[in-house]
């Protein structure tokens, strides 16, 4: 039977557990909102940025979504605001923020 | 032994072939429709180090995974044992010993720490080198096992191991003559020398 | 039909794995078992099987791959002895938690030190802990018969666990003794095609095995673990009880061997279980009134059966081939008491170690403990609670 991870929580008693903690379907982190975790916030100028594209393969949680070759905004469920993006953009188009939220926006 | 059978220590070296002797005659009596066991003992498994293997033969189940120590046989392939290992221990006085060596059986009784069975020796050097060409002394003590124990009729041991040979040397058919003539002479020079 | 045949149990089991033909052998050579891969290998060089052999460079990687080939869905074993069980110690455990039924052939071994190759069950107990089912052979028989029940019970869908099937090394692994086969076709239909309801390699149907688990999960999956090897006691006797309409042999959780009316009973598992029937045969011509209890199945530990099996004995012999070093006998000592008190059975019970590291287990010695247990039952004699038979 595959899995329906919204249907387990950490309050789910052991027989609604799946067995051995499988996990019977792809792609579930999605579901999982680790934005929230966030207390720093990257903040992306589409002026500044020459879409060279290393930002997004060192992002360790995919949260820089890449569409037709071209970076778009980050995805702030899932960013938890690590910095790594910042360190590697050569045109200074990332600046981090204090707080869980992109106040530039 | 319990029960119906005979129990068979080999004693031998390392690389001198006595545990696959044993393993031989578990063979050769399973396909009498005997229960058979065949087992080595493991020491530090070393050529040349004393190494010693078990027989069980019967007619009924064998359950017992023991070492044996009242065989009614023992075997012994080298005969520069008999001076480091005590190889009549615990034979029984109905039983018998068969050393492989040229001396007579009242030459070697001495070394038997006062045994006072059946002794039997078999020159397995000279019978293997006579029909092999080569020193392999498993075949003849292996028949000489058989005759002693009469764990089965010399004609249905001789037509086994024929087959056993057939199927074992099917890529070295040379060498099955010498091997079954390793296997009569010994017969013959038991049954003339030892007076079964 | 049944084939008569004569066999080492390393022959006997590596004969089983070329009738089940399963996908994936992982393997690293140790002695006592190393005929086990030896022979399969000679297998799939001679074309009898198409097992993928993969060679290892440790125990470590051998029970890994194990449960990464059977996780990707592929049936899958291996086999080892002592110190290379101990070298598997993390993935035994994770084969359990991640609910492999991987099987594998272990020959007993004593684990070092002092540094030994022969027989006591130190290796195997040492990891009866890890969420194992483990099954115990008498004989190369009773490997056989045993190694052929293992997937049936591993992969049946209430139990998913691993299957250990023990046999003595050297005492059974290299010993040729009398054997019935079962024909191919007869293994193949009992053992079934492998067809795992979720397995990695299967396109569109994503999974996960072996996520990180915070403290919120994992004692739940625990439980959860522990109830499938419960679960797995009936699957067992299941199995068994099909093994022995096709087979005509076998026992469900133990054999109970003369002791409908004994007074004396012997607690005994392994090839010494064999030493002890015969020895029974003998003090039954005697007149006395003994038995052997050979367990078989010793995870799950079936302890209120055994202890109903006991209920009506005047003392029992528990005999361990392992040490604890808890200074009250080996694991078998302290679980069968345990579950005598639970069933509030208070029979009589000396617990004895024997056996390690090869140490030759004897007739003479069963007839010693025997005498031992008349003696306390009757004469009221204090026996330690713990005791060593063929030492010096």
């Amino acid at each position: 039977m595959r899995t329906d991870i919204n249907k387990i929580s950490e309050q789910s008693p052991h027989e609604e557990l799946t067995e051995g903690l499988k996990i019977f379907a792809g792609g579930t982190s999605k579901l999982f909102n680790t934005g929230e975790w966030r207390t720093n916030t990257p903040v992306f100028d589409k002026e500044k940025c020459k879409q060279c594209l290393l930002c997004a393969p060192v992002c360790p949680d995919g949260a820089i979504p890449v569409k037709d070759s071209r970076r778009e905004d980050f995805d702030y469920d899932h960013c938890k605001g690590c910095g790594i993006c910042v360190k590697a953009c050569p045109f200074s188009a990332i600046t981090m923020v204090e707080g869980q939220q992109p106040h530039a926006l | 032994m319990q029960g119906n059978g005979i129990e068979i220590r080999w004693h031998g070296r390392g690389g001198q072939g006595a545990k696959t002797a044993a393993l031989l005659l578990a063979d050769v009596c399973f396909k009498t429709g005997a229960y058979v066991q065949g087992f080595p003992e493991y020491g530090p498994e070393r050529m040349g180090a004393p190494i010693t293997a078990f027989n069980r033969i019967s007619k009924d189940e064998i359950r017992v995974h023991s070492n044996i120590y009242t065989p009614d046989l023992v075997v012994v392939v080298d005969e520069s044992l008999l001076t480091s290992v005590d190889v009549t221990s615990g034979l029984k006085e109905e039983g018998a010993i068969i050393v492989n060596t040229p001396k007579s059986a009242d030459e070697i009784r001495p070394l038997l720490k006062g045994y006072t069975g059946r002794v039997y020796t078999v020159d397995a050097r000279k019978i293997s080198v006579e029909a092999l060409g080569k020193y392999f002394p498993n075949s003849p003590m292996l028949a000489a096992a058989v005759a002693v124990s009469k764990v089965m009729e010399r004609d249905e041991f001789i037509s086994e191991m024929q087959a056993s040979y057939e199927h074992k040397f099917a890529k070295k058919p040379e060498v099955i003559e010498g091997n079954m003539k390793a296997l009569n002479m010994t017969f013959d020079a038991l049954t003339e020398g030892a007076g079964l | 039909m049944a084939k008569k045949d004569r066999m080492s149990g390393n022959e006997a089991v590596a004969y089983a794995i070329k009738q089940i033909n399963p996908d994936v052998m992982p393997a690293f050579p140790i002695t006592p078992s190393t005929e086990i891969p030896q022979m399969v290998s000679t297998y799939i060089a001679n074309g009898e099987i198409d097992t993928e052999f993969i060679p290892v460079e440790s125990e470590h990687s051998s029970m890994s791959a194990t449960i990464g080939a059977e996780a990707a869905g592929a049936r899958s074993l291996t086999a080892t002895s002592s110190c290379g069980l101990a070298l598997m110690w993390e993935e035994l455990l994770l084969a359990a938690s991640n609910r492999m039924p991987v099987v594998l052939a272990l020959v007993n071994r004593t684990l070092s030190g002092p540094i030994n190759i022969n027989c006591d069950h130190s290796d195997a107990m040492g990891a009866r802990d890890t969420g194992w089912i483990q099954i115990y052979a008498e004989s190369n028989q009773e490997a056989y018969d045993n190694f052929i029940q293992a997937y049936p019970i591993a992969e049946d869908p209430r139990v998913h666990l691993p299957v250990m099937i023990c046999q003595d090394g050297f005492i059974t692994s290299h010993a040729v003794m009398n054997i019935e086969l079962l024909e191919d076709k007869e293994v193949k239909d009992f053992v079934g095609t492998y067809r795992p309801e979720e397995y990695l390699l299967n396109p569109g149907n994503p999974m996960a095995v072996g996520p990180y688990s915070v403290s919120n999960y994992a004692m739940e999956a625990r439980r959860n673990q522990e109830l499938a090897l419960e679960a797995s006691k009936d699957v067992i006797i299941e199995v068994a009880k099909k093994y022995k309409e096709l087979s005509g042999r076998g026992f469900e959780l133990f054999e109970e061997y003369r002791t409908e009316d004994a007074d004396y009973i012997m607690l005994i598992m392994g090839s010494a279980a064999g030493t002890a029937k015969q020895a029974v045969d003998d003090l039954r011509a005697q007149g006395k009134k003994v038995g052997v209890l050979k367990l078989r199945v010793f995870r799950p530990f079936p302890a209120e059966e055994i202890a109903k099996a006991l209920k009506n004995c005047k003392a029992a012999a528990i005999m361990d081939r392992t040490e604890s070093y808890n200074g009250h006998g080996g694991p078998l000592a302290s679980e069968v008491q345990a579950g005598l008190y639970r069933e509030k059975i208070m029979i009589e019970t000396i617990c004895y170690t024997y056996g390690l590291a090869g140490r030759d287990f004897t007739v003479d010695h069963v007839y010693e403990i025997f005498g031992e247990l008349e003696d306390c039952a009757e004469n009221g004699t204090k026996y330690e609670q713990h005791r060593y038979i063929g030492l010096r």
